[in-house]
């Protein structure tokens, strides 16, 4: 292929002087790398000036290394082999920045992550690889040029996805903190989750008195800009300035400042009830999972937050007499459409939370077959004073007091069977344990009976909590359960399992049985990530950037998650990951401008024939084709190239130069991989 | 199955993107996940970079198969890189049976970040096809018509 030239380079390039660097990383490479071999092999190789070896390259000292060799060589470029660039090229750009050299003069050779681990026992084979790896990334460093991340501005707002108790308390931290921040939500009150439960674990606090203080100051701060029945429609930019779409439902239902905006002076809904006994059409309650009847204007319950009514499209009727019941607050438009909001945010919270999984495919529980089978999330609901019983746990077959109640732990969890969840759903021991505590404290008599394999009480006062209900009486049988079958008479149920710790298959009548439900990642989540181009695990969970190191961020620089979105979280650990996802969030606002690799496209005009093929190719629109000296050329509109190639890798003109990606850059690795190079 | 020529280690070039596959990749040694050695890799930030130019050099130069990974469709980082990367793949295939290679010696393949396991599978799948083929015939030292190029 044709010697091609950078258009940013007006004066000959030196002639290239490489300093390769490779790491021992204790025994972690060296263990089954031979560092001397691959070091005399090095020295071999074309533009190769320096060759040093040291146990940690990380460390400072081997920072140091770097730093003095470029001074005292005149380095044009150093290779480090290494570890992942994934993990240490910003340190390593870093040191050679502080050598005094460009730091995308830097090329990282992964002879870990990609071969030694990976090739643990073929040493020789390794060893080959190794030598490939730093010819290939010598080639690349031979070609590199200086480059100057671009600074932009960051727009001084945030966005929360999804209002449950991460959500919200991300948005209040970011609000108090000065931002402002929209906070969406799907459905029509914020709360989420754990404004279904009861009580919760281990302090047993009432839910529901604990969350609603904050959503109240949700509803009320300042800096939060909610809006509810809304989801994500369309996301652009990138980070410091997201153009954002967000759909707002049409909910039939002015606020008063909606009301005010057109000109109904002291109208809107007020949450006054008086639409709901006249509506004549009745369904289901999701909120109390179907178990108590709502109309077509609704709201889930008296502590909604915004306190608006809604009306449920798919069963209203239009009957116009819940206008009419409204009166002179002319809250009810029953012509409302939905509305595209546009708004534009630094930086993006994702807290989509979760969902229970489908236990009733896991047919032999006979979850939806069986009335008196019932999950975890039913039973919140049954067990609440607040919730469809007035929190009296009663039969759904009869109505009456369930004296012996099953408890089924990992119910679709760590199940390799295929058809649940390979993971740990991480809650459901807690509040199997803290259900099992609060029917003994309800009903006088009672028996649980739980059904583990191992009960996991982790957290602070956890392992006390599951002592205190083993001395209340709770019963535990450590055996899954194989099968339940239901007496067509009496609806009691026959629990049968293998009791492990006696070694004996067992079977137990009883009452009522409670199925700890998997937990699963939400279908809009999936929705939602890809939006936003986060990632996801093979289960679903959103996808961070570092398990360990870097939890709250994604692989999208300026979109974090918080809460179950990521992996099922109990309330401690969902609140505590959301405070990390808006301090990590806030950063970049707080700073007002971040730096953006500038691998972005650019076009060799002399090369440019103006087809425009690229054009239409990029998923940006940063492409437009423009008359330039009497010719037609492509132009790149920098700030919207975000750097991924597509339209190199179709130029049939060659007259795309993408930096640190260039064309004669990847050319030269994969010579100097197959054609070799050495001297 | 022809024997294949004593001395010969299949040499396979992969291009794989910096968002899933080289994450995918990072997470089997993170892993310990052992596969054979006889892949070297290439990053790029999206399989959309990849020009058909760059399999064809491979190809010239003597790789015996070429390997390019991406993003799951619909989870490319930069939303339709692989798609476009895919689709110029039939293209490369079509023309690598034109001048008589045979066509499984170029393979697309998806990886996610979190398939560590998946892509010490694809690893092992590439090699064991490469040594069911044989070296390629522009291989440098082994090839039938090395000559050629």
């Amino acid at each position: 292929m044709a010697e091609a030239v950078s258009p940013t380079t007006s004066e000959k390039p030196k002639a290239p002087r490489i300093g390769v660097f490779v790491c021992h990383c204790g025994t972690n490479i060296a263990g089954s790398i031979d560092i001397d071999a691959v070091k005399e092999y090095v020295k071999t190789l074309p533009n190769v000036e320096h060759v040093n070896d040291y146990k940690y390259q990380c460390s400072m000292p081997g920072q140091s290394n770097i730093q003095e060799a470029i001074r005292e060589k005149d380095l044009t470029g150093v290779v480090v082999a290494a570890c992942s660039p994934r993990l240490h090229e910003p340190t390593f750009r870093a040191a050679t920045k502080d050598g005094g050299l460009n730091p995308f003069r830097f090329e990282m050779a992964n002879i870990r992550e990609q071969n030694s681990w990976v090739h643990m026992h073929d040493p020789a084979g390794a060893t080959e690889k190794a030598k490939d790896a730093i010819r290939i990334a010598v080639a690349k460093a031979s070609l590199l040029e200086d480059l100057y991340p671009k600074s932009v501005p960051v727009e001084h707002a945030a966005m929360v996805v999804g209002a449950g108790v991460a959500g919200m308390q991300a948005a209040l931290d970011l609000a108090n903190s000065g931002i402002k921040t929209y906070l969406i939500e799907k459905a029509p009150s914020i709360g989420g989750r754990m404004s279904q439960l009861d009580k919760t674990f281990p302090t047993l606090d009432c839910s529901q008195c604990i969350l609603t203080p904050k959503m109240v100051d949700v509803g009320r701060a300042e800096n939060i800009v909610l809006m509810v029945n809304s989801e994500v429609e369309e996301v652009e930019g990138y980070i410091g300035n997201f153009d954002v779409t967000i759909r707002r439902k049409a909910t039939g239902v002015l606020s008063p400042a909606e009301a005010e905006a057109k000109g109904i002076v002291g109208g809107g809904c007020t949450g006054c009830g008086d639409c709901d006994p006249i509506c004549p059409v009745t369904k289901p309650n999701e909120f109390e999972m179907g178990m108590a009847p709502r109309k077509a204007i609704y709201i889930y319950h008296p502590q909604v937050v915004p306190l608006l009514y809604t009306i449920d499209w798919d069963s209203c009727v239009k009957c116009g007499l819940c206008v009419e019941a409204c009166g002179d607050k002319k809250a009810i438009d029953l012509e409302m459409q939905d509305e595209l909001v546009k708004v534009k945010v630094g930086t993006v919270i994702l807290a989509t939370g979760f969902e229970v999984f489908p236990i009733e495919t896991k047919e032999e529980w006979g979850y939806k077959r069986y009335d008196n089978v019932i999950t975890s999330l039913e039973f919140e609901r049954l067990i609440c004073a607040s919730g469809p019983t007035g929190g009296h746990l009663v039969r759904p077959s009869d109505g009456e007091t369930p004296m012996r109640v099953a408890f089924v732990l990992c119910a679709g969890s760590r199940d390799s069977t295929g058809v649940g969840k390979p993971y740990c759903s991480r809650f459901c021991c807690m509040y199997s344990l803290k259900h099992a505590h609060q029917i003994i404290e309800k009903i006088p008599g009672v028996m649980p009976y739980i059904f583990y394999m191992d009960i996991r009480s982790f957290g602070k006062a956890y392992e006390e909590f599951y002592y205190r209900i083993q001395d209340e009486g709770a019963k535990f049988i450590r055996g899954r359960v194989s099968n339940i079958q239901e007496d067509p008479v009496t609806k009691n149920l026959r629990v049968y399992a293998e009791d492990t710790l006696l070694g004996r298959p067992m079977e137990l009548e009883v009452d009522m049985v409670v199925l700890a439900a998997a937990v699963q990642p939400t279908e809009l989540t999936n929705k939602t990530r890809k939006l936003f181009g986060v990632s996801c695990s093979t289960d679903g969970w959103l996808l961070e950037a570092h398990p360990k190191l870097n939890p709250c961020g994604t692989t999208t620089a300026g979109v974090f998650v918080a809460g179950a979105c990521q992996s099922p979280k109990d309330i401690p650990d969902s609140v505590a990951s959301a405070e990390g996802a808006a301090s990590a969030a806030s950063i970049p606002i707080h700073r007002g401008e971040v730096e953006l690799e500038p691998y972005y496209a650019m076009c060799v005009e002399e090369k440019c024939a103006g087809c425009g093929l690229c054009v239409n190719l990029c998923p940006y629109s940063a492409l437009a084709l423009i008359e330039k000296d009497g010719k037609t050329v492509m132009q790149v509109t920098e700030a919207k190239c975000k750097g991924c190639g597509t339209c190199g890798g179709f130029c049939p003109g060659g007259a795309i130069w993408m930096n640190h990606f260039a064309t004669p850059q990847i050319v030269a690795q994969i010579d100097a991989f197959l054609l070799g190079g050495e001297q | 199955m022809a024997e294949n020529p004593e001395g010969w280690q299949p040499r396979i070039l992969a291009i794989i993107c910096n968002w899933c596959s080289y994450a995918g990749a990072d997470l089997a040694g993170g892993a310990r996940i052992q596969y054979p050695p006889d892949v070297r890799a290439i990053r790029v930030m999206c399989t959309g970079r990849v020009d058909a130019l760059f399999i064809m050099k491979a190809f010239t130069d003597g790789a015996d198969s070429v390997l390019i990974s991406g993003c799951h469709f619909g989870d490319c980082h930069y939303l339709e890189g692989n798609y476009k990367a895919a689709k110029r793949m039939f293209l490369v295939k079509s023309l690598l049976k034109n001048i008589g290679l045979d066509d499984r010696r170029l393979r697309m393949t998806f990886v996610s970040a979190s398939e560590g396991a998946k892509w010490a599978k694809v690893i092992e799948d590439v090699v064991n096809v490469t040594h069911e083929l044989g070296p390629s015939p522009f291989n440098k030292e082994f090839g039938e018509l090395k000559e050629l190029v």
